[in-house]
């Protein structure tokens, strides 16, 4: 396609810079400095989609974006292959550039040509929440009838197909003031703020280029120089103070507690050069001390029949396209206004050689100075009239017009005929980030709008966004809220309109079509309808039309909608309510809020000293909290099963290996520590002595089970925690909760030292003489080394804390050296001990071996509503403590009672069958649903060593019934099982205590 | 994410911080004498006001120590944090309102 | 009540819809009512309804301070399961379940209740085990939830990701194929005509400042925005605001309200068939019928009533989303918000009596409260028609928190290794 609609010169485009972008497979043509709309407009197509609802057509709407319908599909990198295609972009803010592929959307079989376009003959029954009130017969069709079509027709784009292949990043960012919005309160804001260099200002644009409202204007002169030559000094001005930064491209979508405020950049997207690796999009979060909110208003379209068909633009936007694009968006022009400003719009279109004309909703007397200057430029204008309606299909070809008396009535008709409108109700200032600060917002009838109340937060609005249109004043007010001021001399803007809700027309109004919000298809009567039925408060007329509820988030619609609420219950506006705003301000991509955190970036995996070598050996993974651990070592064609069995008969034979560095580890130490534990565990520490071990259990203030692990005595004043893998970062904040916030007067200290410690522990009958060679200092013999002790010494020349102690039942000794130093012992220990057959083992087989012993996994046979007692434990809670932490919660009624699930064995009736882990357990499988469960199983493996299987359950008064059968479901139906202890290995030979 | 002026470090962001609930619940100096109502009154039951809270934080990923701070819950503006053990400073809900998280 | 149907439709369609009258009135507060709800959401209008329809009780007056279903029924991310672990949990939820698959037809109001399934993934060890210990105490309860394979997860939800390089890799999933979504704010309508129609009032704009006693301290009404109101009973089902309003009826309870945030994206046409839900990775994903996938995320930390949460929230959220989705990385997040959620120590709600004779309470559904509104406004209604809980609801009493007999849900479900 050609230009034939660009003006021969002028314009911000660089028409040294030619490009192309493929639309709906044809190539149009631009210039640096388009964007897809003025591209389009270029060649002469309006036609630009298909509505949501009922498929009409439609065009471009704005320049901003505040679009709501110019939606396209858009495939930022072609050339690169598959995952750079998004749908629902606003032709108005993409910018132009080579390489482009878009397409319109929500039509088949094409745009000219859409069968859903029936949608709009069928639209009297498909008024806002027609859905509520049928599809409801019969029952079943809901889910495979008629919401299967209603979903196929709703949606707009198609989602993206692939994973995204673009790279986002993500950036913090402080100051000491922000600016959002480069028009020219913003600027001036900026000047005054960082005319102070030890003020850091961010000034942030969603444009990608500064100047705002300034950027459609060629008439406008600031003291005495053309508008934009003063936003040139301006921001060349910025530019060179070095405690500046703007950013254009940058939409500040969401502003959150204490300025926090978000922002999105655009990085990449509009560069045809930028190299593969770029980030597409950066996220900003900038905490500010000050925020000036400068981000300009909004114009209101008006109301009336077909104001939806393309070719009617807002008047602002035709200003916009005419003089920032060159562009002109048609010959025959009628500007419909009820607003001063849309003059402006008539001259400059004029000067640019459309015809123009002028239908004005006001009174001659209700007009300022514009009027005369129209009417003197030789610009028809009928003042006193309304729009009756539009006519046209896929594009807009007049628009009948006539005088509205004094009485209200619809005088004589007249059709003008036009191919471009360009409309404005007045203007809305944007308040959306003021009222996401949850400042309060007030009512302000002379601007007919919500304007800044209260700040909330360190904020001021400055310019259009809180009311203030005319252009000295905007400077002036914009350089007061940097904290300066400025009294600059600019030419007087057209300002003022009047209000007008739904232009009159004497149609019938339940049978036209005047659109409000122009996306989701809602209409004047829809709202009217949902008034109607009770529908008051506007968060119900959104809800019930959705009118304000698309992608635009009613930037364009929402004033049209409360007013017209408001005038229907006659009552003022405010009291309708103001619809919250939320963030974000225009959508942002999932892409840009996760910056990196994908793949590795995701969640950091936490990996033990001993990883690499797991790694090197084949091991196979499983993500235990944060942590990766080796789950199984297998050997050529074993499968888990086979490897575990190796494993766990090794440990029982001879010797096996295994990583424990991921338990968690706190030192406690202080001339209070023995107190200190007296408290936070259920047992007594106090006479512990220097060199032992014990079982530690910890309770919630609840009473319920939080944490286990094995607790050393290095000192008198000196104790090493060991915590559950996953428990060890809440241990910590439960230990230091207790010691800082109820017991300050215990001198105690609390280190984490999870990661200090490599943990190799050596299990079987064999550990000793593996172990031997390599220790110094300390005497490995039973009797000098018993089990549950510690002792420090040296391993293979390491310093080495070296525990005595067993999670298997076998000979065991748990070996702490530095980290550093963890591969290399670890590595020593596994060479030399291979003529003991020394064995890897990983988390399965330790889960085998310990549930063998009858040993508890905290988390796995306790979920939260466990006791001590339950788990047969309550020879660890101490009856002589007065007080621990949980103590109290131990006597609820409820933590008596009986019937409590008891921890106990199952045993399997067929001994090779492994029940479920989470199994329900019911004593007769013949009886109705609901059924009586009395427990559940907790840990089920194939134990080789005891030649079956064997699980652990949860059993109502399950102790008192071992040798009872019960039945336990299977994901076929029910097997039998007995009750048993939940010991199941005798350990034969050299054990623990040997 | 609020910003939370830590006593010990300055003002830091609340992804350092873990709440930890309602501050000035004395834990009952002897628990074993506490009739179940009030036992579970302390355990449980919580003000949860609309407007000045107490509350405890733990700065974690920081100095590691516990302190507390009196916020607005209506507005989530912080009006005070203090050490550990100081009584909750005497402000009213108006001094709250004022914009004071600059 | 003017009936809905595809008739009455095409009749007023006809008609340019002049015909449809007001789906529930706008009336002035009489002096007094049998039965007064405090809180217009789901929960409250589901209750007055039904104490209207099962009970005969219809001098009742529902009061909400804002306009109804504006609180946390307007903001939760329609989702829509009973497949809870615990016997007393699972009669609660599944009572609502069979509810929700008879309501639109019983309000004469489409609800737009999908049963399109939920699926919750198991992403480790304990997971599995977590999700199997449900999936068969469902079937002993005679609800509706099957293990599926990882294959099989993605067999039924095509967007999943599977791979096993993900960081927490599918393990497997849990899907109710009867649970989905609903359309929340029909389902504050629908019963608010219900209702209304029955002669309940419903009086918007009406905030309730404190309570009226008889001498002997039991209920004598309420004092409120608009005046004092009489009433025999008074039921309290103000969500994230129960709090509050039991503060100036000078009573503690044993909740806390969070924000809770949830999104949605831009609309997009059919891409996600279901319901998924990951607890591991915190995330939960639809795609309403309008196009739009709608997210849920985390609860902030701390106490708030500002209806509004920190955005780290939301972007972990999506991490995780794109973790299991990745191609919806593109896709744009279009509106977000906030609610104000009442936890209970045990994550589950109270339903019963109050220390107070004749006051009543239904709260602390925390972050899972609209599933439950048709089981919840059924059961809450016979109580405060009778008195006395119903047999469903007994177990969610106030005294658990004294005697420890807790219904721990999410402790069952969430207790990390």
């Amino acid at each position: 396609m050609s230009q034939p609609f660009r003006r021969p010169s002028g314009g911000r485009i660089d028409r040294s810079r030619p490009l192309a972008v493929t639309f709906n497979g044809k190539q149009l043509e631009g210039f640096a400095g388009d964007t897809v709309a003025s591209m389009l407009i270029a060649s002469g197509q309006h036609l630009a989609g298909r509505s949501f609802k009922y498929h009409r057509p439609r065009g471009i709407l704005s320049h901003g974006s505040d679009e709501p319908s110019a939606l396209l599909s858009v495939d930022w990198r072609a050339d690169r292959g598959a995952g750079y295609r998004d749908p629902n972009n606003r032709a108005s803010v993409v910018e132009a550039r080579d390489g482009l592929v878009v397409n319109t959307q929500n039509h088949w079989p094409s745009l000219e040509t859409d069968v859903g376009a029936v949608n709009d003959l069928l639209s009297p029954i498909f008024v806002a929440g027609f859905y509520y009130k049928t599809f409801m017969w019969p029952r079943k069709f809901w889910d495979r009838v008629y919401e299967p079509v209603i979903r196929k027709a709703a949606g707009l784009g198609e989602a993206p197909e692939v994973r995204d292949a673009d790279r986002y990043s993500n950036r913090h960012a402080h100051c000491d003031v922000l600016i959002v919005g480069a028009g020219p309160a913003g600027l001036a804001a900026a000047l005054a703020a960082s005319a102070d260099g030890e003020k850091r200002v961010i000034l942030a644009d969603e444009g990608f280029e500064p100047g705002g409202a300034l950027l459609n204007d060629v008439t406008s002169e600031i003291d005495g120089k053309p508008a934009m030559a003063w936003v040139a000094e301006t921001v060349a001005t910025l530019d060179a103070r070095e405690n500046v930064v703007i950013l254009p491209r940058t939409t500040a979508f969401g502003y959150y507690n204490h300025n926090h405020v978000c922002m999105v950049e655009r990085v990449s997207d509009h560069r045809a050069d930028a190299p593969e690796g770029l980030a597409r999009e950066r996220l900003w979060q900038v905490r500010a001390g000050e925020v000036v909110l400068a981000a300009g208003s909004h114009e209101r379209p008006l109301v009336f029949e077909n104001n939806d068909r393309p070719g009617i633009m807002l008047a602002e936007s035709v200003r916009a396209f005419v003089n920032r694009w060159a562009v002109l968006p048609g010959n025959e022009l009628v500007v419909v206004t009820s607003s001063a400003s849309a003059y402006r719009t008539a001259l400059d279109a004029k000067a640019a050689g459309m015809r123009v004309s002028i239908v004005d909703i006001r009174l001659d007397a209700d007009c300022g100075t514009e009027l005369s200057l129209a009417r003197d430029g030789g610009i028809t204008v009928r003042t006193g009239h309304t729009v009756i309606k539009a006519l046209g299909g896929k594009r807009v070809t007049g628009l009948v017009v006539a005088p509205i008396s004094a009485n209200g009535s619809i005088g004589e008709k007249t059709t003008l005929a036009c191919d471009c409108v360009a409309m404005s109700g007045g203007w809305t200032p944007s308040v959306h980030l003021f009222s996401q600060s949850r400042g309060k917002l007030r009512f302000d009838v002379e601007l007919d709008a919500f304007v800044p109340g209260t700040s909330a937060q360190a904020e001021r609005s400055a310019g259009a966004c809180r009311g203030v249109y005319d252009l000295s004043a905007v400077i002036a007010d914009g350089a007061k809220a940097g904290g300066g001021s400025s009294t600059p001399q600019a030419t007087v803007s057209f300002a003022g309109f009047q209000p007008v809700r739904v232009l009159p027309t004497d149609a019938d109004a339940t049978k036209i079509k005047a659109f409000i919000d122009f996306q989701n298809d809602v209409t004047a009567k829809d709202i009217k309808l949902a008034v109607r039925e009770g529908f008051e408060s506007i968060e119900h007329v959104k809800r019930y039309t959705t009118t304000g509820m698309a992608t635009d988030q009613g930037k364009t619609s929402n004033m049209n909608a409360l007013g017209l609420v408001a005038g229907i219950l006659d009552r003022p506006l405010p009291a309708v309510g103001t619809t919250t705003f939320r963030p974000p301000y225009t959508p942002v991509t999932f892409g840009a809020l996760i910056g990196p955190a994908r793949d590795e970036l995701f969640d950091p995996v936490r990996r033990t000293p001993i990883d690499p070598w797991a790694e090197k050996n084949g091991a196979v993974f499983e993500p235990v909290a944060l942590w990766r651990r080796a789950k199984y070592f297998p050997q050529a064609g074993e499968d888990m099963h086979a490897a575990v069995a190796r494993e766990t008969k090794a440990v029982r034979t001879t010797v096996g290996i295994f990583d424990a560095s991921t338990l968690g580890k706190i030192e406690v130490i202080g001339p209070d520590a023995a107190e200190f534990m007296n408290r936070i565990y259920t047992n007594a520490w106090l006479k512990l002595k220097t060199g032992g071990c014990r079982y530690g259990l910890m309770l919630r203030e609840d009473g319920f089970v939080y944490d286990d692990g094995v607790v050393a005595r290095l000192a008198e004043d000196r104790f090493h925690v060991t915590t559950t893998t996953g428990g060890a970062p809440r241990v910590m904040r439960h230990m230091e909760d207790y010691l800082q916030t109820e017991w300050p007067d215990l001198d105690v200290f609390l280190t984490s030292i999870t990661e200090q410690w490599a943990v190799i522990a050596l299990q079987g009958p064999n550990a000793r003489k593996v172990l031997e060679p390599f220790v110094s200092e300390i005497d490995l013999a039973e009797d000098a080394f018993p089990h549950m002790t510690v002792k420090t010494g040296y391993v293979c020349g390491v310093p080495c804390r070296l525990f005595r102690v067993s999670f298997t039942g076998e000979l065991g000794f748990e070996v702490n050296v530095p980290a550093d130093y963890g591969e290399a012992v670890w590595k020593t220990l596994y060479e030399k001990g291979q003529k003991h057959g020394i064995t890897p083992y990983g988390t399965e087989a330790m889960h085998v071996l310990r549930a063998e012993m009858g040993f508890i996994v905290v988390g796995q046979e306790t979920d939260g509503t466990v006791t001590a007692d339950d788990l047969g434990l309550s020879g660890l809670v101490s009856k002589v403590k007065t007080d621990f932490v949980g103590k109290r919660s131990l006597t609820r009624p409820d933590m008596v009672a009986e019937g409590r699930r008891q921890l106990v064995g199952l045993l399997t009736k067929n001994p090779d069958e492994v029940l479920d882990e989470g199994a329900q357990v019911v004593d007769d499988p013949g009886q109705p649903i609901p059924m009586k469960m009395i427990g559940h199983v907790t840990s089920s493996y194939a134990s080789s060593n005891c030649g079956r299987s064997i699980a652990m359950a949860m059993i109502d008064g399950g102790r008192t019934r071992i040798g009872e059968t019960v039945f336990v479901t299977t994901p076929a139906g029910f097997t039998e099982a007995v009750i048993s202890n939940a010991v199941f290995y005798d350990v034969k030979g050299e054990t623990v205590d040997a | 994410m609020l910003l939370i002026d830590c006593p010990y470090c300055g003002k830091r962001p609340e992804v350092e911080f873990h709440c930890g609930g309602e501050a000035h619940i004395a834990r009952p100096e002897m628990p074993t004498a506490v009739e179940d109502a009030d036992w579970g009154s302390f355990l449980y039951y919580r003000t949860n006001p609309k407007g000045l809270h107490a509350e405890r934080w733990l700065h974690g990923h920081g100095c590691g120590r516990w302190f507390n701070a009196l916020r607005d819950t209506v507005s989530d503006a912080f009006v005070a944090t203090y050490e550990m053990g100081k009584p909750r400073p005497d402000r009213d809900e108006a001094t709250a309102s004022s914009p004071s998280n600059a | 009540m003017r009936r809905f149907s595809l008739t009455s439709l095409l009749k007023e369609a006809a008609n340019g819809h002049q015909g449809w009258e007001r789906q529930w009135r706008a009336p002035e507060p009489k002096k007094e009512y049998d039965v007064i709800i405090v809180g217009g959401g789901g929960h409250g209008l589901a209750t007055a309804y039904y104490l209207a329809s099962v009970h005969g009780v219809t001098n009742v007056a529902v009061l909400e301070r804002g306009w109804i279903g504006g609180g946390n029924t307007g903001r939760n991310t329609t989702i829509v399961r009973s497949n809870y672990l615990f016997d007393e949990s699972a009669g609660l939820y599944e009572h609502a379940m069979k509810l929700w698959e008879g309501l639109s037809q019983e309000l004469n109001y489409n609800v737009m209740f999908s049963q399109r399934g939920v699926l919750m993934l198991a992403h480790n060890h304990h997971d599995v085990i977590s999700f199997k210990r449900h999936v068969y105490a469902n079937r002993l309860n005679g609800i509706d939830n099957e293990w599926l394979s990882p294959e099989e997860c993605k067999a039924y939800c095509p967007p999943l990701s599977i791979s096993p390089d993900l960081r927490y890799p599918v393990l497997g999933g849990a899907l109710q194929r009867r649970g989905g979504t609903a359309r929340h704010d029909a389902v504050a309508w629908g019963y608010a005509r219900g209702a209304d129609s029955r002669g309940v009032d419903i009086i918007q704009n009406c905030e309730v400042l404190g309570l009226k006693r008889h001498p002997d301290g039991s209920v004598a009404g309420v004092e409120t925005s608009r005046g004092t109101i009489g009433a025999k009973r008074v039921g309290v089902v103000a969500a994230g605001h129960t709090g509050v309003v039991m503060s100036r009826f000078g009573l503690r309870m044993p909740v806390e309200s969070v924000p809770l945030q949830a999104l949605v994206s831009e609309p997009v046409k059919p891409v996600f068939p279901c319901v998924v839900m990951s607890n591991a990775v915190h995330a939960y994903i639809s795609q309403s019928d309008k196009g739009e996938l709608v997210i849920g995320a985390g609860t902030d930390q701390y106490v708030s009533y500002s209806q509004q949460g920190g955005i780290h929230i939301i972007n972990h959220t999506l991490d995780a989303i794109c973790e299991l989705f990745p191609q919806f990385g593109r896709m744009r997040m279009l509106r977000s918000w906030g609610g104000i959620v009442d936890v209970t120590p045990d994550r589950s709600p109270i339903l019963g009596k109050t220390p107070i004779e004749g006051l009543f309470v239904n709260c602390g559904w925390g972050t899972g409260g609209f599933k439950a509104t048709p089981g919840s406004g059924h059961v809450f209604a016979h109580t405060l028609a009778t008195g006395e809980p119903h047999k469903i609801n007994a177990p969610f009493s106030l005294d658990r928190f004294r005697t420890g007999r807790l219904i721990d849900e999410a402790a069952a479900a969430a207790v990390a290794h």
